[in-house]
């Protein structure tokens, strides 16, 4: 960014870095960088590593709030620093730092394996017994959109970690599955396609699993994505314990359709363009 | 799925401490002007009141059941608490293992309580 007339403000960046290679724990370093409106977090971090020092270490991809890379806390916040206006929340000071409850790789650069494992342990993804339409899909399932909003929200999440980081049960108990994999569980398990609810309840009803959650809610408060984590762990205790009385409904998954194209149209609908692939 | 057990019966649990709480509240402090089982007027803890609800099976049934009850769903929230601390497998079946021992030599105690007054209670009303 050119420091030029644009520029409205002087902010100081109080980093926080981290070498595990040289440094014994986290410092915080002060970096002052010139502001000017609609500047991002992640275009700061930018400045620095670009004119003041580049040692400085984040992760970031996208730079518009898809990939969920530039997950970190800012003033004490978990976000997005890429969608996150350095003036929209602060005046002089800006306080950044790598995700809490996390290990840090470096700078501000968390470690989110952990958070990844305890993902796949909730097989998130449909899982059913024709195992071979899944890998080879020959037809499509149907589903009407109630069915489809169902679980929408849940797919919006965007795996950036800001839930697990601002997540107070987290904080205290490292093998509590957390709020992105419980809500990812939740988002297969409403799905109509998928037959796993069953499978998934050995991890989700354990002794980490949802019934840690006190429901403090900051999970939701805090995503990016307005995803709401606190409902889908609510959802799944619900569901586990209508599972262990034997009050669920039993619902089959629905079945395949005829195989693309092969649906039968509504009547007064006109034909398409010819295929041109 | 044991977890899921042990939460559904802490959540029955609760559901049965919050309608016993009330039996005990209306009964201890609503005395005065119900006179729900405390028919010799009064104090509800009055010495003749007590006599009557110790001497009364229901209320022998009841208190074993809210002793059950408030110890599980005690010891279940404390073990929870415990649990969020990050603790080693095997120290986590230790706690789970004192606090059973604890709930159960508690309740054999209060169990025997009860029905040791209860047994006094109707010697007394036999005179």
């Amino acid at each position: 960014m050119p420091e030029d007339s644009k520029t409205v403000r002087q902010i100081k960046f109080h980093v926080t870095r981290y070498n595990p290679e040289s440094d014994g724990a986290p410092y915080v370093k002060t970096y002052t960088i010139p502001v000017r409106e609609g500047m991002t977090v992640l275009d700061g971090l930018h400045y620095i590593k670009d004119n003041v020092d580049s040692t400085l270490a984040w992760r970031y991809s996208c730079r518009m709030g898809v990939c969920g890379s530039c997950g970190m806390l800012l003033n004490g916040q978990p976000t997005l620093a890429c969608n996150t206006q350095i003036l929209h929340i602060a005046k002089t000071d800006l306080t950044v730092a790598p995700l809490p409850n996390f290990d840090i790789i470096r700078d501000l650069v968390p470690d989110l394996l952990s958070m990844f494992d305890k993902h796949r342990s909730l097989k998130p993804y449909v899982v059913r017994a024709d195992e071979a339409e899944i890998n080879d899909p020959a037809g499509e399932f149907y589903q009407s959109p109630e069915e489809l909003e169902a679980y929408l929200q849940f797919t919006y999440c965007i795996k950036c970690g800001c839930c697990m980081a601002a997540c107070p049960t987290l904080a205290t108990d490292a093998r509590y599955l957390g709020p992105m994999p419980l809500a990812a569980a939740e988002r297969y398990n409403v799905d109509t396609r998928d037959d796993g609810r069953r499978q998934r309840n050995q991890q989700t009803g354990s002794a980490h699993g949802a019934f840690r959650c006190h429901y403090a809610g900051e999970c939701s408060r805090v995503c990016p994505k307005g995803v709401d984590p606190a409902k889908a762990i609510q959802l799944l205790k619900r569901k586990l314990v209508l599972d262990y009385l034997h009050l669920a409904r039993r619902k089959k998954p629905c079945q395949k359709l005829h195989g693309p194209g092969q649906g039968k149209p509504l009547p007064n609908i006109p034909a398409g363009p010819a295929k041109t692939v | 799925m044991r977890e899921t057990k042990y939460w559904t019966w802490h959540m029955a649990a609760g559901v049965v401490i919050l309608f016993l709480l009330g039996v005990h509240m209306v009964t201890m402090h609503l005395g005065g002007i119900t006179h729900w089982f405390a028919p010799a007027g009064g104090e509800a803890i009055s010495q003749a009141n007590i006599l009557f609800r110790d001497g009364r099976l229901f209320f022998t049934v009841t208190y074993i059941l809210l002793l059950g009850v408030a110890l599980y769903h005690g010891l279940y929230g404390l073990r929870t608490i415990l649990f969020e601390l990050t603790l080693k497998p095997a120290v986590e079946k230790a706690i789970s293992f004192v606090l059973l021992v604890v709930g159960l030599g508690l309740f054999g105690l209060g169990t025997w309580a009860a029905i040791t007054v209860h047994t006094i209670a109707i010697a007394g009303i036999r005179g």
